[in-house]
């Protein structure tokens, strides 16, 4: 792990695997939505408004899991301060926010037709608005301190206390009673979904995953030029005269 | 095809879903691209402007 800390080789890992992920993320949205639209039921109970359902529970694992990753990287930045730790979780903790933010207005889209309600303050529903808002507390120490390095820091000390809403939001539907349906697919004793329902949801689900696998590696290539941008200005700034840096600022 | 998209009388909560989840998911990926061509050419006039300065890591 500690060679990929290297910009290097980091870079030379992400330029082999993204063009894999780009395209698996492709084939798998495609065939999703080929599934999720066109090729599955409707629900007895719920008619067509099961197709949400392919949008909403994979932006909701994704807003999940992009949260766990982050908060790793987190861990690893502030124990073995690695350079890298940092510049991942700046590039995903924005993506995060908005699979966090798909996951509550497709909820609200659900919710109105079949709850007759677009919003309830139950503990499932409060608790991914907290992760949202947890996000978006990441994002804002990000960018609050003249020194990167220091706001990197905050912002891991505040996703690492954070990230003891993760299990809440997993098991908010079994500790407290909800209007939302308690979980059909990563349960005990198997997906209780019937095999039409799951062939899109997982393919949906494995496309958003490839897609923010790619869409990360993006973002850390960005945020290492970032960086290199930042080390040369500082160099360039020393290197002029003391008199031009007076002129120029 | 207009009881496909009328989604059994749901198409206002239905297709609204997977509209917004095109626009996030293609949004972050072009906004994604973008600020990294920015940020090459940033370094790139960065290291002309002092080629000797560019060549370290």
């Amino acid at each position: 792990m500690h060679r990929y800390a290297n910009p290097a080789q980091f870079q030379r890992l992400a330029r082999a695997i993204f063009p894999w992920t780009t395209g698996l993320a492709v084939i798998c949205l495609a065939a999703g939505l080929w599934f999720a639209l066109f090729a599955s039921p409707p629900d007895y109970q719920q008619g067509e408004t099961v197709r949400i359902m392919y949008i909403h529970v994979p932006s909701a694992w994704m807003a999940m899991f992009t949260y766990t990753a982050v908060a790793v990287a987190s861990a690893v930045l502030l124990v073995w301060k690695h350079p890298l730790a940092e510049l991942a979780a700046r590039a995903m903790a924005p993506v995060g926010a908005c699979f966090t933010a798909l996951c509550l207005i497709s909820g609200s889209l659900w919710g109105e037709p079949m709850w007759g309600t677009w919003w309830v303050w139950d503990a499932r529903l409060t608790s991914v608005l907290i992760l949202f808002f947890l996000y978006l507390g990441q994002i804002a120490l990000f960018n609050a301190f003249d020194d990167p390095t220091r706001g990197g820091r905050a912002a891991a000390i505040l996703a690492l206390v954070g990230v003891v809403n993760v299990p809440i939001i997993k098991f908010s539907v079994d500790w407290w009673n909800t209007l939302h349906q308690p979980a059909s697919v990563v349960r005990l004793g198997g997906p209780s979904i019937d095999p039409s329902m799951l062939l899109p949801l997982l393919l949906m689900a494995f496309g958003f995953t490839f897609y923010f696998v790619s869409v990360t590696l993006i973002r850390i290539r960005s945020e290492i030029l970032a960086r290199r941008l930042r080390a040369l200005q500082f160099a360039q700034g020393a290197a002029e005269p003391a008199g031009a840096r007076r002129a120029s600022a | 095809m207009m009881e496909f998209f009328a989604m059994g009388g749901y198409a206002a909560y239905v297709w609204p879903a997977y509209g917004l989840a095109a626009v996030i998911l293609i949004g972050v990926w072009i906004a994604s691209v973008r600020s990294l061509r920015a940020r090459e050419s940033d370094v790139e006039a960065a290291e002309n402007a002092h080629p000797r300065r560019g060549a370290g890591g």
